[in-house]
């Protein structure tokens, strides 16, 4: 069967930004954004991934969840490099609140303000945020 | 320049919060569903709107406004109602939306 595309990559690369804000386990919305960058990474675009709010709480280390039956996916944000997602972003002011500095997380991420993450997500040409 | 859309009561989550910290003078922000609350004037959050004001440019779903029984309530100045048509116009004159969940 023939490709849409192949080797030459796809024919239209967008600018997506997933803006994570909400933490792990609590609801599924963290999960099924992960799944979402992995489409977005599976068809090759231009990704950035954010985390802020409770979502940098997706990121911290020594997550362990087998007491309460669910998948620990936090390891798959360590894989992300190997699809080619490597844009990976906290905001700084998010973080602070928590106590958390870039030692605490699963993977390194580019820390940026505010004021810095807003220049960058007006960039964008797709935002899914949860 | 982008519009964001948010659809949760600022008295209840920081959804409206954190839209504001990351949204570049020029945007719009359209308050819908329990967004439209944080429309409203003489609020203990009416501040978080009113000191962007003139920078953002801030919409509100009428629809919205009027199924939660707000029409009579005073909104804070500088707000523009639109219907689900404009809501549409608004989509199709900003660069990309972003829906706050």
């Amino acid at each position: 069967m023939e490709e849409e595309w192949d080797e030459d990559g796809p024919e239209v690369v967008k600018r997506f930004m997933y803006v994570n804000r909400k933490a792990p386990y609590g609801t599924v919305y963290a999960l099924e954004m992960l799944e979402k960058v992995l489409i977005a990474a599976a068809f090759e675009q231009d990704v950035h991934v954010v985390f802020m709010d409770d979502g940098v709480y997706q990121l911290k280390k020594g997550q362990e969840t087998k007491g309460v039956n669910m998948k620990n996916f936090s390891p798959t944000f360590r894989a992300l490099e190997g699809y080619d997602v490597e844009k990976l972003y906290a905001e700084k002011e998010s973080l602070e609140a928590r106590g958390l500095t870039v030692d605490d997380l699963v993977v390194p991420v580019e820390v940026l303000t505010s004021e810095e993450l807003k220049a960058l997500m007006s960039k964008q040409e797709v935002i899914l945020t949860a | 320049m982008l519009l964001h859309t948010v659809n949760k009561s600022p008295f209840e989550r920081n959804t409206l919060e954190s839209c504001l910290r990351v949204c570049e003078d020029g945007a719009g922000i359209l308050l819908i569903e329990d967004g439209v609350y944080g429309a409203l004037d003489n609020t203990a959050v009416a501040d978080l709107i009113k000191k962007r004001m003139g920078n953002i440019k801030f919409y509100v779903l009428g629809p919205d406004i009027d199924a939660r029984g707000l029409a009579n309530q005073t909104m804070i100045e500088g707000i523009e109602s639109v219907d689900f048509g404009g809501f549409v116009d608004l989509v199709e004159k900003h660069s990309a939306t972003q829906s706050w969940l």
